[in-house]
């Protein structure tokens, strides 16, 4: 049954072929369905694969579909491989979808580029299957750049818009400097395995020397910064919040920017050999965590404190790869897409009720108008809160308790970070849906209006996921979890944190105390004020000025140097070197007509006797 | 082995298609009909040879179609034509840039005259590709100079008398050194076999024992003639002027199919016929190669117009090439071989687009443009297309080339591979910013008014938008037909830095 695989991946595509060659002759309505249902038969595809792998003997399973590229000792096929690990990503990347697909169905009707939408959205999908589920780097490599491109797209969706075109090239150019480390990483793991399959590094890792695996750790780290939105790479992802909001919550929240931990995850076997490497990767997963979750505190747009605390929850993942807790880091990343996706999701419906409005202190209230989407994200945000029983309690926790075993500095840092994140969560939940409404200009003194069906009923469904998400990977349940059965997946598996009881209740404690610390400071602050120049730090709110360094240090001085080279450098250096040589033939208009034939004529008779001389005298030499 | 009238088929056909062109001049249109005949039987006739074509014939070192006949003995000239792995595709593209230029970039004014130089250059080209003689080959590379001349100097923009002058002086003077390198090959190979007639076979050339200097100023002499025409870094000013003031078809035939005539020689006749040298300038012309491409790059994003910024971006693109070229594995030399083919077809999607836009607007000034994406969008669409195959997108051809030619080169240089790299992310900053300032944004004035793709221009454009998609996804039928031909190439010189 595994010959299902394929239909995972090829469904959504199928679904973006069919859009694209009949879209004029189909209806939005239609265009919504197709889009929707192909994406829901992939998940379908998948849960039947899930069941699958679960029964079957091997949990390793390579389907060949063809030979893409292979010259001379390089072989690329294009080849699935189903093991628990890309089965999991899979399952989670194809229900979400499923559920935001249905959401925009809604959220984007009366868009002029409704048709155009969905083709980008199935493409994507069908690209992030490709990425999580190809059998070798190359393969993965073009999921990993098919979602940049539609990320592109999206991002740049409302292309009349200066800010939102710049957000598109700016999401993707960033991506492309961490391409580079992918680049690099399979160029280094082929020059020395001569194979480019996972499974094929994977059984040759005795070929790479120290070096060369701390040098392929550090280009797959950087590859992941670009990706994950992770220090230093991680300002593209607050701009991209330029596009739709559906799709920010698909692409810059639960799925695509996973990608990054899910290639280290994916090359674990190769972050064993490099413990140098590994704390890296744990120093920027925990710095960026901090960092980030410092900046969500001082946003005044809804949508940018989301991104940043999705940045600061990669973060967390990314930490937790860094300290060998693989299993950790994908619980995080799947009840983080439940959460997440719900929390992006109540806030496109918060802004579609205020007609399109982003800015917090024009908001409040909101909680008796929008009698849905109110308690979903009431759940969305205690999870992501860390408060017991949501599922962001146990995943969070999961991943603190494996730091705290390995590195006591980041463990801290990690506190620090749960209590910021609990605090700008409950700052953004109380600006919005409680205290005095602000509303009434931004909607002409309207009532706000519940959002359709289409978009209330996925967050329902994501509330429920967040609130159960949890017993995925109970601290108790060892044979029954999401790590036991990831496990065979791993290189190299931290040793467990479970060590003692007591002191997984201690860590668990600290956990709600966070939380609870982070809740208290934030209502107490946030329940008489709209803004305030004491808790909303100028420096925290201009992200660290960290886009206005890159200007100064780099964008500034090549745009510079690139003047340089066309003015000078190429102009007078280069060409005037040539033309000097070559006799001036900058001379214009009449001179030069009259001139050219006879010059042609005498080049022409000069090269050969030049060239005549130099053979006589050259052959002379011979003889 | 094929009958060599194939080959010599594909070199008559256009001449033939000038001449009824020129007899027909009287007609109204009729000389247009004709090329575009020509132009399609052309392409149907590579594309059976392109199938037919047989990447083991025994014992020829993969040659097929292989004949010769001696002109003129005294001279030392000989009609000599073969097919391998390295010149099938480059057989395929000159085809298709008669074809597709002729579509897509018709100009019609005295057009009888237009279309039989187009043809003529065909012929020339086509001659130039099949060539398995070194004279045969000089003589064609350089009568492709006469119609590009009169192309860039009859049809071109405001300042194209001064473009094909520069032009043609510049790969004149580079060709020189072309020519003392071949002669002093053919007389040296005399010398050393006094009885033998004297030749200039691509064979025999290539048995002729000569010093390691010798063999590197010969090396050099090559590098400069190719690099001229390629282009290579810093051999390359004359490139932005002449592409921008050239005619649609023009800029086409130069960008997407003559500049290759110079990776296509370098890799040919250096690489091939002095293997020994080749070991020995690799790191500096790979140097060079890698200053052009971060060098393109930059100047790119800085370029006015649109015609000056593609001979930028090709400037890049061709710079890797030369980097694959000299890389010294037979992945990498794959990988350039695919992207002379790939380059070629992107280009030819860049200037149609240009030129459709010219049309419409009468400049090609990136300032003057702004928000087509909104009254244009499936010509937006297209122009990514291209844009994406350019920067490397995998799923599109542009990929798999530059793929291979980095992969290659980090194989066997490293270092230069990883400072190449750099250009996959400088392909992404020129280009991106390029597309948004032409089509995002808001579209005003006369850009609110401009037309979207007509059935015909998107007709033309199917083809290239086919050939990116088809070779980025399945490119191993392509790979399996160069793939033999370039390992013999790389081994051979393999087996010569061995014994030095």
């Amino acid at each position: 049954m595994t010959h299902l695989a394929p239909l995972i991946m090829i469904l959504p595509l199928a679904g973006f072929l069919f859009v694209l060659l009949n879209g004029r002759s189909l209806g939005n309505r239609s265009v919504g369905v197709i889009a929707t249902g192909v994406v829901g038969l992939s998940f379908l595809a998948s849960v039947l694969t899930f069941v699958q792998v679960l029964h079957d003997h091997s949990r390793e399973v390579t389907v060949n579909l063809f030979t893409w590229i292979s010259v001379d000792t390089l072989h690329v096929p294009a080849a699935i491989l189903v093991d628990p690990l890309s089965i999991t990503m899979s399952l989670f990347v194809t229900g979400i979808s499923t559920l935001i697909h249905w959401y925009s169905t809604a959220y984007m009707e009366g868009e002029k580029d409704f048709r155009k939408f969905f083709l980008y959205l199935n493409l994507f999908v069908f690209s992030m299957l490709t990425l999580v589920l190809a059998n070798n780097l190359v393969l993965t490599f073009v999921g990993w750049e098919g979602v940049g491109v539609c990320s592109y797209w999206l991002v740049s969706y409302y292309f009349d818009r200066d800010a939102a075109a710049s957000a598109g090239k700016k999401a993707f150019i960033y991506n492309r400097v961490g391409d580079v480390g992918l680049l690099v990483a399979m160029f280094l793991l082929f020059t020395h395995t001569h194979t480019l399959t996972y499974l094929g590094v994977f059984s040759s890792t005795s070929l790479l020397s120290p070096t060369v695996a701390t040098l392929v750790v550090l280009a797959l780290l950087l590859a992941a910064t670009g990706k994950s939105a992770q220090i230093p790479l991680f300002n593209w992802l607050p701009d991209a919040m330029e596009g739709p909001t559906p799709v920010s919550a698909l692409i810059h929240a639960a799925t695509m920017v996973t990608a990054g931990v899910y290639l280290l995850v994916r090359m674990s076997p190769v972050l064993a050999l490099s413990s140098s490497g590994r704390m890296s990767i744990a120093i920027i997963g925990g710095v960026t965590a901090f960092v980030a979750a410092t900046i969500a505190t001082a946003q005044k747009d809804i949508k940018k404190v989301l991104a940043f605390s999705t940045v600061s929850q990669i973060g967390y993942m990314v930490l937790a790869v860094g300290v060998g807790a693989y299993g950790a880091a994908i619980f995080l990343m799947v009840s983080h897409a439940f959460f997440k996706a719900l929390l992006f999701l109540g806030s496109g419906s918060v802004i579609h009720s205020l007609g399109g409005e982003q800015d917090m202190r024009k908001m409040g209230g909101l909680a008796r108008w929008l009698p849905l989407t109110f308690p979903t994200f009431l759940i969305g945000w205690l999870t992501i809160s860390g408060v017991p029983p949501f599922a962001g309690f146990w995943s969070k926790g999961d991943v603190l308790t494996n730091v705290f075993t390995h590195n006591k500095p980041l463990w801290v840092l990690g506190v620090l970070t749960a209590i910021l994140t609990a605090y700008y969560m409950s700052r953004l939940f109380v600006l919005t849906f409680r205290g005095s409404e602000r509303f009434r200009e931004v909607t002409h003194q309207h009532d706000p209006h519940e959002s359709p069906v289409a978009m209330t009923v996925p967050l329902l469904i994501l509330a429920v996921l967040s609130v159960f998400g949890g017993v995925l990977d109970l601290p108790w349940a060892h044979g029954f979890s999401l790590t036991h059965f990831l496990a065979p997946t791993f290189g190299y598996v931290a040793p467990s944190a479970a060590q003692s009881t007591t002191l997984q209740t201690g860590l668990a404690l600290v956990d709600v105390a966070a939380a609870a610390i982070g809740l208290f400071a934030a209502f107490t602050i946030w329940r008489n004020r709209v803004e305030s120049a004491t808790f909303e730090k100028p420096f925290f709110e201009h992200v660290w000025h960290w886009d206005d360094a890159y200007d100064a240090t780099l964008a500034r001085p090549l745009a510079t140097a690139a003047q340089f080279s066309s003015d000078v450098v190429e102009e007078r250096v280069i060409d005037g070197a040539v033309e000097g040589l070559g006799g001036s033939v900058r001379r214009s208009g009449e001179g030069i007509r009259k001139l050219q034939a006879g010059m042609v004529r005498q080049y022409a008779l000069a090269m050969v006797l030049g060239a005549t001389v130099i053979v006589v005298y050259l052959v002379g030499r011979v003889r | 082995m094929h009958s060599s009238l194939w080959l010599s088929a594909l070199i008559v056909l256009p001449l033939l298609g000038a001449l009824v062109a020129m007899a027909v001049r009287r007609t109204p249109d009729a000389a247009y009909r004709v090329a575009v005949g020509v132009g399609a039987l052309e392409v149907v006739l590579t594309l059976v040879v392109a199938v037919l074509y047989k990447s083991n014939v025994a014992g020829a070192q993969g040659y097929d179609f292989l004949s010769r006949h001696v002109v003129s003995a005294p001279l030392g000239l000989a009609y000599d034509v073969a097919l391998d792995g390295l010149s099938l595709l480059m057989v395929v593209l000159t085809a298709l840039v008669l074809l597709l230029s002729l579509l897509g970039g018709r100009d019609k004014r005295r057009e009888p005259a237009f279309v039989s130089w187009l043809l003529i250059l065909t012929s020339l080209t086509m001659g130039s590709f099949v060539a398995h003689d070194v004279l045969e080959f000089f003589v064609f590379f350089e009568l492709t100079l006469v119609p590009c001349y009169f192309i860039i100097s009859g049809w071109g923009a405001k300042e194209r008398t001064r473009a094909a002058l520069k032009f043609f002086l510049y790969t004149f003077t580079a060709s020189a050194f072309l020519l003392i390198g071949i002669l002093y090959m053919g007389f040296a190979y005399q010398h050393q076999h006094p009885t033998a007639a004297l030749t200039f076979a691509y064979g025999a050339m290539a048995a002729t024992s000569m010093s390691h200097a010798t063999a590197v100023w010969l090396f050099v002499a090559f590098a400069v003639a190719f690099g001229a025409k390629a282009p290579v870094w810093p051999l390359h000013t004359w490139s932005p002027l002449t592409y921008a003031e050239a005619p649609t078809a023009g800029s086409i035939e130069l960008s997407a199919l003559l500049a290759k005539l110079g990776s296509y020689g370098l890799l040919r006749f250096a690489v091939g016929l002095l293997p020994l040298a080749q070991v020995s300038v690799r790191p500096y012309v790979l140097t060079l190669a890698v200053i052009g491409i971060l060098y393109g790059s930059v100047l790119a994003c800085v370029a006015a117009d649109l015609k000056r910024f593609v001979a930028y971006s090709s400037l890049a693109q061709m710079s890797f090439i030369t980097l694959g070229i000299m890389s010294g594995s037979t992945i990498g030399v794959t990988g350039a071989v695919l992207l002379m083919f790939n380059h070629g077809i992107i280009t030819i999607g860049f200037f149609l687009i240009i030129g459709f836009l010219e049309r419409r607007r009468a400049s090609i000034q990136i300032a003057d443009f702004a928000g087509l994406q909104g009254p244009a969008p499936v010509m937006a669409g297209l122009f990514t297309v291209a844009m994406l195959a350019s920067i490397g997108l995998p799923g599109l051809s542009g990929f798999v080339s530059e793929y291979l030619i980095l992969i290659g080169t980090f194989t066997t240089h490293a270092w230069w591979s990883a400072v190449a790299a750099l250009g996959v992310l400088a392909s992404a900053v020129y280009l991106l910013w390029a597309y948004q300032r032409v089509f995002h944004g808001r579209a005003l004035g006369a850009n609110a008014t401009v037309t979207d793709a007509s059935a015909g221009e998107r007709w033309v454009l199917a083809p290239v938008v086919v050939l990116i998609v088809l070779l980025g996804v399945f490119p191993q039928p392509v790979l399996n037909r160069i793939t033999p031909s370039v390992h013999t190439l790389v081994t051979q010189v393999a087996t010569a830095s061995v014994i030095k």
